[in-house]
């Protein structure tokens, strides 16, 4: 299959390789489709659904000839939102829950809240902290904050490896089954089986090649979810890398079933779109699919869309090493071989 | 290499109905090596099934095909490093340059020139660089004419390699043709083009319907006509046929919309009396056109029917 042939002629499956390669570079919305598009989709959806800082819970300062002193105390606590009002005007926020504490402006301070409402009782101790500080209070010992936030449990923890699932999915069929269809239709397959050439190299090149890309699409999303949101993966990188390739190969020998008989792109764009669009929906890509019913759930987790995400998930956000993992992995790789060989067999090249 | 008894394609009783159309009816041919043959015939005749049979892509209901004196079950491979083919209808990848499209098919052949050379060849070698999708229709036929010739073939198959390119793009297609043959390489092609079949090809075989209608060199066949001149007249109000049939050296007439077409031997003979007739009848000449005999005129002749509309 690799023998090169004299006259400095590179072996034909690496020729129909590039050539499928120079194809896809060169076609710029493709580019757009397979990048650009789950680029977009992270970033709108990772700003959506950010988590936000805990608020600041506001109190008000009455004012008086200590008001600004305590105004600056206060601003140092990362809890306090301080403001300084009036008298008058300081009890009707306090009333209306504007404020969660009013301090009096007597030379003793005098916190004004109702103990019935946590966030006033969390603004007393720390405003009285603060204050006791400012005022020059030495602490018995310093202790130190260790905080504690569970790894993996954003949202956008759970929306990176789904997204990079579905864009695997998208990928891996539209780019056998778009191909191979339209080299039907434009009697190119048809022309090159005139020729010496293998079959079984024509379709090895379209894996091949999808393969460069399928790298390049890992990189890019999962550099960029780390980079804008810090989403990391937790476990074996190698491990994810190989689960990205066996969700690769999965969905494009699906792509090549799909396309395996179809003599028009509308023809191959509603099949394709019937096979997808349960996976859109039911493999967890954007929501948990724990909330459909339990007779489902079964033939949800056969899909290949949903072992991979799982799979994908397990991997980035829990650290799950291959044994964990095994059943997507065995899964995915059945859904490789099966659809590959059914799809060569009842391959038209006509 | 393998030998056999000198005939390059040889076909016996070739059939392929589809549903609704025979394709090909019992079609027997025989093409012999170094010999330039021409399929004729006009749209719907079959030349592309029978073409394709010939190259090993369609499979025939019946009847055996030999290339180069081996079939196609036994010796697919042998055969597909052999011959060079051009698809009456393909179009190559747009996105590839006209150098990495020939790079990708010289790459499936054991043998072959270098890419570089046959561009020269076939003067493309300006466009090396151009993608295909920006080529001129005469220019795309010329790099399928090479994507044929990449793998050294023995015989070369083109389906209709002319159809809708301008005279001066035929001209160097045609020179392509003479520049294999003189290698000694055997050439099968289809055309609806007459002047093509007569300019190019040492042997036509007529076809319609699946049939093949009439075979020989292109100067045998025109000689079947009894003659060597075609008038082709219409008349105010139109004749019958017995107003001209007394005319010197008169062969034999087809109706040809609302005039006729005669063959005769010495037009100038027969026009002037033609005129005569024509006058003695009461009838008006409205049109009258001559000019020596051709394969399109033999088809006429044979079925009563144009080529091209046919």
């Amino acid at each position: 299959m690799l023998s090169a042939n004299g006259n400095g002629v590179r072996p034909a499956l690496i020729e129909l390789t590039s050539a499928r390669m120079k194809e896809f570079v060169r076609e710029t919305e493709a580019i757009f489709w397979v990048f650009g598009f789950p680029l977009i989709l992270t970033l709108l959806l990772g700003f959506a659904f950010r988590e936000k800082p805990p608020d600041r819970i506001p109190v008000g300062i009455v004012t008086g000839p200590s008001a600004e002193a305590r105004l600056k105390a206060l601003s140092a606590s990362p809890v306090l939102q301080p403001r300084i009002y009036s008298e008058q005007q300081g009890r009707e926020e306090l009333r209306r829950g504007k404020i969660s504490l009013l301090i009096e402006s007597s030379s003793q301070p005098v916190y004004r809240f109702d103990p019935t409402r946590p966030d006033s009782r969390t603004a007393r101790v720390e405003a009285d902290d603060a204050l006791q500080t400012a005022a020059g209070r030495r602490n018995a010992f310093s202790a130190r904050d260790e905080q504690v936030h569970e790894q993996g449990s954003r949202y956008i923890d759970f929306l990176v490896p789904g997204l990079l699932g579905m864009n695997l999915m998208g990928t891996g069929m539209w780019g056998m089954g778009f191909t191979i269809v339209n080299a039907r239709m434009k009697k190119l397959l048809k022309r090159l089986i005139a020729t010496p050439m293998r079959k079984s190299d024509y379709l090895i090149a379209q894996f091949l090649s999808r393969l460069v890309f399928l790298i390049i699409e890992m990189i890019v999303v999962v550099g960029f979810a780390w980079i804008v949101f810090g989403v990391r993966v937790h476990g074996s990188l190698w491990l994810f890398a190989f689960l990205c390739f066996l969700g690769g190969t999965a969905f494009a020998s699906l792509g090549l079933l799909v396309a395996s008989r179809a003599r028009t792109l509308e023809a191959v764009s509603g099949i394709m779109n019937l096979v997808m669009m349960p996976m859109w929906l039911c493999s967890g890509v954007f929501f948990s699919y724990e909330r459909f019913p339990d007779a489902a759930k079964p033939f949800i987790r056969a899909m290949p869309l949903t072992a991979l995400n799982d799979a994908l998930r397990g991997v980035m956000n829990d650290a799950m090493t291959m044994p964990q993992v095994a059943p997507q992995l065995i899964n995915l790789a059945v859904w490789t071989v099966a659809t590959y060989f059914i799809g060569l067999r009842i391959f038209r090249w006509q | 290499m393998h030998e056999s008894n000198g005939l390059a394609i040889a076909c016996h009783d070739l059939r392929k109905y589809y549903a609704d159309v025979k394709a090909v009816d019992g079609l027997d041919l025989s093409v012999a090596r170094g010999e330039c043959f021409g399929l004729l015939g006009p749209n719907g005749a079959g030349k592309t099934t029978t073409i394709e049979i010939l190259e090993g892509l369609t499979k025939p209901d019946s009847g055996d095909v030999e290339i180069l004196g081996w079939s196609w079950r036994d010796h697919d491979r042998d055969l597909r490093e052999r011959i060079g083919i051009s698809l009456q209808e393909t179009q190559l990848n747009e996105k590839l340059t006209v150098f990495e499209t020939l790079r990708l098919f010289r790459s499936f052949y054991k043998n072959g020139p270098r890419p570089d050379q046959l561009l020269r060849d076939l003067s493309l070698d300006e466009k090396r660089n151009a993608r295909v999708g920006k080529l001129s229709g005469g220019q795309k036929q010329r790099l399928a004419a090479a994507c044929a010739l990449v793998g050294d073939p023995d015989i070369l198959f083109l389906d209709e390699p002319t159809t809708g390119l301008d005279p001066q793009s035929r001209l160097q297609l045609w020179e392509v043709v003479a520049r294999f043959r003189v290698k000694g390489g055997t050439v099968l092609l289809t055309t609806h083009y007459m002047d093509e079949a007569q300019r190019l090809c040492d042997r036509v075989a007529i076809v319609d319907h699946g049939h093949l209608i009439a075979l020989g060199t292109p100067a045998e066949l025109i000689a079947r006509l009894e003659a060597a001149n075609i008038i082709e007249f219409t008349s105010d109000p139109p004749i019958s046929s017995d107003v001209f049939c007394n005319v010197n050296g008169f062969h034999g007439c087809t109706r040809r919309g609302e005039g006729w077409q005669l063959r005769v031997d010495s037009l100038a003979q027969a026009v002037p009396q033609l005129i005569g007739a024509v006058e003695q009848s009461g009838a008006k000449l409205r049109t009258l056109t001559t000019h020596e005999a051709t394969l399109e005129d033999l088809f006429v002749s044979l079925t009563g029917r144009e080529l091209r509309d046919a």
